[in-house]
């Protein structure tokens, strides 16, 4: 393209919305962050012809002209990786959002330019290798308590490794401060807290590890039917209205991870803050501590700008990468990954990509596979077990599962909580559909559960053999009624109720039932079953299914997720053992002998 | 308007376009232009129409004109830029009064004194500066204060379909909506984007009548403007809603009507210019730019204010999963549906039972809010309506003489649903003590046993033992 401006420095020419196209920039890289304009828009190259390059801008371009000067800063888009990442929140591109706050009230204004971490902060450092140790990247050189539930170890950057030629002394340092010195082949690196790496580019591990241990929510739906393991991926598809985030809410609150990293990634600014409110006063059911404490939230609103909500994925997932080479457990939660792959789509038709099936660009795919391939079991760089699990919501519009997003990302994830607009309607929340939900990690994790309880296989089967059951007879009845069903069928109607009402559906408020014990969730699950198995027994026997409906153990079974705390088992126990006596009661009434019944108590 | 912006001393002017298409006009070699950068664009009468730059370059600006390209030739045209974004004079003396769709007035008046130019566009929120949305807003309106309330600094859109009562409904909501305490201060800005002559009469007539103008402002965008000029209108609005809420410190109600009208503009000038269109033709954006304007409500850190929203939008042959009411549902708080069903069947105002939802209900009532029984009796009524709906669906199958005499119950505890809570008059206005009262009442209709959700003590205080509340069907 031709110009009017005879310049060698970097100046923009065209404007369209976030891209801007500059030349002069011969000398710029792929993905290199520059600074449009007067106010210095955070921007990232690209795509580059010849001297010239295209620049998507993470903020408002609103009267920016032609001829604006261009910065470089010579670096790809990269996060800042230390000590304070925890309890904070971020905007795409790693700005806190409460310095920005501090600078400038409750609106973004555009330029804004706050430090990703707070480099005044002291934090106390402790050595844990000493002068002369031969270190590896990744391995760590001292430790610092981040909050009381984050023990943040400061490791080797994963390009370097040398010997230690000098470290400090037990004491307080600030982030940029050097903490120790290492040297290699090449001569000698300063060590601070806090290093920086490109988002777009995965961190190195050792090797990947089989899925072996479960991710556990608390959620009776998910860990007992479709669970996920620690380093699976898992998405949450379902139309607006469906409690997509509420569910990924309570996935980010009980899940039994070591971190969680948030992303509200293009979704309601009221959520975020609903979030920020809640998790610092809600306490992890395992150490008791506040949530907040473990957890990092990235929020790039859906009013943001579109480029940084593109970008938001890769800052999440980079500090998760970050707290893994730790060997800790990390569990992502991207709140939408649809949102994501629209910001896609508007920077491709900006740029004028041609377009795949939707208008999605034809990389959608491949863009979907290396944010879930950046999960996983892992070995770290320092020799440790280590995962990242994540879990994409992804909002289908209309609420069509075969749409590209959705499909495309069922190719890339194991484990697939189908949410249902019809349960939702219902108010059955988790609205996660039984029957078209999966989890191919339920086999992988089974070793685990059946440590817990033996027969955990057996439950699980049994109860979603019932859901199945239940589901055809379904289709009798919206034809002919329920009455024509002989009692046993209809038992598993009835059965099948009670596991919907009393298993399946679960309250995010309720404080008995918010987050359920695996103990508890089996236990639960066998009440429910030991009820219907002896049901059926005394229905074969004779017995009409009405009285065992007007049991007075039924609207107790019913309300036992609730009734009982995760501490009182034993009380669910008792309320089986009265269930089981009423229903003797029953069968000595219709005369069954002793010993026809038979009934397994395991 | 127009008396705001000093154009003297912006002398330079261009002469010509090089093309001109639907709503956008293209000018050759300019200098010094911004994006976004507001345009005059001077036809060959000597009439400015304004207009605003698309895309920028330094070779040409791609300029769409609000106020359409009629009559405009690629000769005689003259363009002057004006060196900066839209921007609109907000004060509070805007209250009472009625402008067009870009802020001018149209109520004969003058335009009004404010030396405060805001940018249309406004700026996001930061979501750590926000409040979360609290307190309920009474409406008057069984169907929604009772089962889908509305909260402070929530965004509540009406689905609706043509021929639905969404006009009558909006401005019942508007003459009735009031805050629980009287103290604070309540207005409301009323958009209309695309609407017919006769329904902006309506709606002005409506309020001066019931005198709820006074404490409103009222931006029309009729259906005969260009339509281009409804793409700020909800800008416009908002601005000025912004002001009112976080600069005076008061509770503003926005109502934009009609939401699909502004989604077609948007197509039509994403078409105009070439681009890649998405679902049904329109253009990929379309979820980012409703949430540029849907996000423009709630409280903020640091003052009083709220802004609360309530967009009408008419579904596309009643097609929920259309692109425009299933991105706002994505966007907003829950979501109100209107039911042709309903509506034939009598039921004023035809709120759908089920897939209405207000997400924020539960932090708006309640104990301290409304009453403590207010979000259990929600959930109970629920909970039959949707059964309800499916004996429904049995009956249509088997006949309503097989059903058992439970399922009969039910029905006739669906008819009493809508019938006594739903239905009401047009100007009927039921406080929030009046609707709980008619919710316990219909759910007496059912035996005490099938009330799962609502805890004994509840059911001691509230339950009608006695027989004879039954359904009488009229109002």
């Amino acid at each position: 393209m031709a110009t009017a401006y005879k310049v060698t420095e970097p100046v923009a020419i065209r404007i369209s919305g976030p891209i801007v196209t500059a030349i002069g920039m011969h000398a710029a890289q792929m993905y290199e962050v520059v600074q449009v304009g007067e106010l210095g828009l955070v921007g990232e190259v690209v795509r580059m012809i010849g001297d010239q390059a295209t620049i998507q801008v993470y903020e408002d371009t609103t009267m920016l002209k032609p001829g604006a000067p261009i910065q470089r800063t010579g670096a790809p888009l990269s996060v800042w990786l230390g000590p304070g990442l925890v309890g904070n929140i971020y905007d795409g591109i790693q700005r806190p959002l409460p310095g920005i706050q501090a600078h400038s009230g409750a609106w973004i204004r555009r330029g804004e330019k706050v430090d990703s971490l707070d480099t005044e902060k002291k934090w106390t450092f402790e050595p844990v290798a000493s002068v002369g140790d031969n270190m590896m990247p990744g391995q760590a050189i001292g430790r610092v308590v981040e909050t009381p539930l984050v023990n943040h170890l400061i490791m080797i950057p994963p390009e370097l490794h040398g010997k230690i030629k000098r470290i400090v002394k037990k004491g307080e340092y600030s982030i940029l401060e050097p903490v120790a010195v290492i040297e290699d082949e090449y001569g000698t690196h300063e060590i601070t807290m806090m290093h920086r790496w490109p988002v777009r580019l995965p961190r190195p591990i050792r090797e990947r590890l089989r899925i072996v241990q479960p991710l556990i929510t608390g959620q009776r739906i998910i860990d007992t039917f479709f669970p996920i393991g620690k380093g699976g991926a898992a998405a949450i598809p379902g139309g607006f209205g469906t409690g997509k985030t509420i569910t990924q809410h309570q996935l980010a609150k009980w899940s039994d991870a070591d971190i969680i990293v948030f992303i509200g990634c293009g979704e309601r600014g009221n959520e975020m803050t609903e979030v920020l409110r809640e998790f610092p006063e809600l306490t992890d059911p395992r150490s008791g501590r506040p949530l907040m404490e473990r957890t990092i939230l990235i929020a790039n609103t859906s009013n943001m700008p579109v480029a940084a909500r593109e970008v938001s994925i890769y800052t999440g997932i980079t500090i998760a990468e970050y707290y893994r080479d730790m060997g800790l457990n990390v569990a992502v939660f991207a709140d939408s990954t649809s949102r994501w792959a629209e910001a896609l789509r508007e920077l491709a038709a900006r740029l004028e990509e041609m377009p795949a099936e939707e208008g999605f660009p034809a990389s959608l795919p491949t863009r979907l596979a290396q944010f879930y391939e950046r999960g996983g079991a892992v070995t770290t760089l320092s020799g440790k077990p280590a995962s990242v699990s994540i879990v994409g919501a992804v909002s289908p519009p209309g609420g069509d599962f075969s749409e590209p997003v959705t499909q495309h990302t069922r190719r890339f994830i194991r484990c697939f909580w189908a949410l249902d607009t019809e349960l939702a309607n219902a108010r059955h929340y988790p609205s996660i559909h039984w029957l078209h939900s999966y989890s191919e990690y339920a086999e992988d994790v089974s070793p685990w559960w059946q440590k817990q309880a033996p027969d955990w296989t057996d439950l699980r089967t049994e109860a979603l053999t019932l859901l199945q059951r239940e589901d055809r007879l379904q289709q009798i009845v919206k034809l002919v009624g329920p009455d024509v069903l002989p009692d046993s069928q209809r038992l598993i109607l009835f059965v099948a109720e009670i596991i919907k009402d009393g298993f399946l559906t679960q309250s995010a408020f309720d404080e008995n039932d918010m987050y359920c014990t695996p103990e508890k969730q089996i236990t639960l699950m066998r009440l429910i079953l030991n009820f219907y198995r002896r049901g059926r027994d005394l229905i074969q026997a004779g017995v009409p299914l009405v009285r065992i409906r007007q049991l007075s153990c039924v609207p107790q079974i019913i309300r036992a997720k609730t009734a009982f705390g995760n501490k009182e088992l034993e009380k669910i126990a008792e309320l089986e053992k009265a269930a089981m006596e009423e229903m003797d009661g029953l069968a000595r009434e219709y005369n069954i002998k002793e010993g026809t019944v038979i009934c397994k108590t395991t | 308007m127009q008396n705001n912006i000093v154009i003297e001393d912006k002398g330079l002017q261009y002469v010509g376009a090089s093309r001109i298409e639907g709503p956008l006009v293209v000018v050759e070699r300019v200098r010094d232009v911004g994006y976004d950068e507001i345009v005059e664009i001077i036809d060959s009468a000597g009439r400015p129409r304004f207009g605003r730059v698309l895309d920028i370059s330094d070779k040409q600006a791609v300029v769409q004109v609000l106020e359409g390209t009629t009559g405009l030739s690629n000769k005689n045209i003259r363009a002057r830029f004006l060196g900066e974004s839209f921007r609109l004079p907000v004060s509070r003396h805007m209250l009472g009064r009625v402008f067009d769709g870009l802020g001018r007035p149209a109520d004969g008046g003058p335009a009004p004194l404010s030396a405060e130019l805001r940018d249309v566009n406004g700026m996001p929120i930061n979501p750590y500066a926000r409040r979360y949305p609290r307190e309920f807003i009474q409406t008057g309106l069984s169907a929604i204060d009772g089962m889908n309330a509305l909260v402070r600094g929530q965004k509540l859109p009406i689905f609706s379909g043509n021929g639905l009562p969404h006009d009558r409904l909006s401005a019942q909501i508007m003459r009735q909506a009031r805050l629980l305490e009287e103290e604070v201060e309540f207005s409301m800005v009323f958009a209309a984007m695309g609407v017919k002559h006769d329904v902006a009469e309506f709606f002005i007539r409506n309020f001066r009548e019931s005198g709820a103008l006074a404490r409103a402002v009222m931006f029309f965008s009729l259906a005969d403007a260009p339509s281009v000029e409804r793409l700020l209108t909800p800008r416009v609005a908002l601005t000025l809603a912004e002001h009112l809420a976080f600069d005076c410190g008061q509770h503003v109600l926005v109502l934009l009507t009609d939401m699909t009208n502004y989604c077609e503009s948007l197509r039509e000038v994403g078409t105009a210019r070439g681009e890649i269109p998405g679902r049904k033709g329109y253009p990929g954006y379309l979820y980012s730019d409703l949430a540029s304007i849907y996000e423009r409500a709630g409280r903020i850190e640091g003052s009083p204010g709220s802004i609360t929203q309530m967009a009408i939008l008419t579904m596309p042959a009643d097609d929920i999963s259309h692109p425009v009411p299933d991105l706002t549902g994505y966007i907003t708080e829950g979501q109100i549906v209107l039911d042709r069903d309903l509506f034939q069947r009598g039921v004023y105002p035809p709120i759908a039972g089920l897939p209405s939802l207000s997400r924020l209900m539960k932090d708006g009532v309640g104990k301290g809010y409304t009453r403590e029984d207010h979000p259990i009796l929600a959930s109970q009524l629920f909970a039959c309506y949707a059964y309800v709906k499916r004996v429904r669906g049995l009956a249509d199958v088997i006949g309503e003489e097989e059903l058992s005499a439970l399922d009969k119950q039910y029905l006739k505890f669906g008819e009493a649903f809508e019938m006594r809570f739903l239905r009401q008059g047009e100007y009927e206005n039921r406080s929030i003590e009046t609707t709980l009262e008619l919710g316990w009442d219909v759910l007496s209709t059912l035996p005490r046993d099938e009330l799962h959700r609502v805890s004994d003590a509840l059911l001691d205080q509230y339950y009608r033992e006695s027989k004879d509340v039954v359904c009488e069907v009229s109002v």
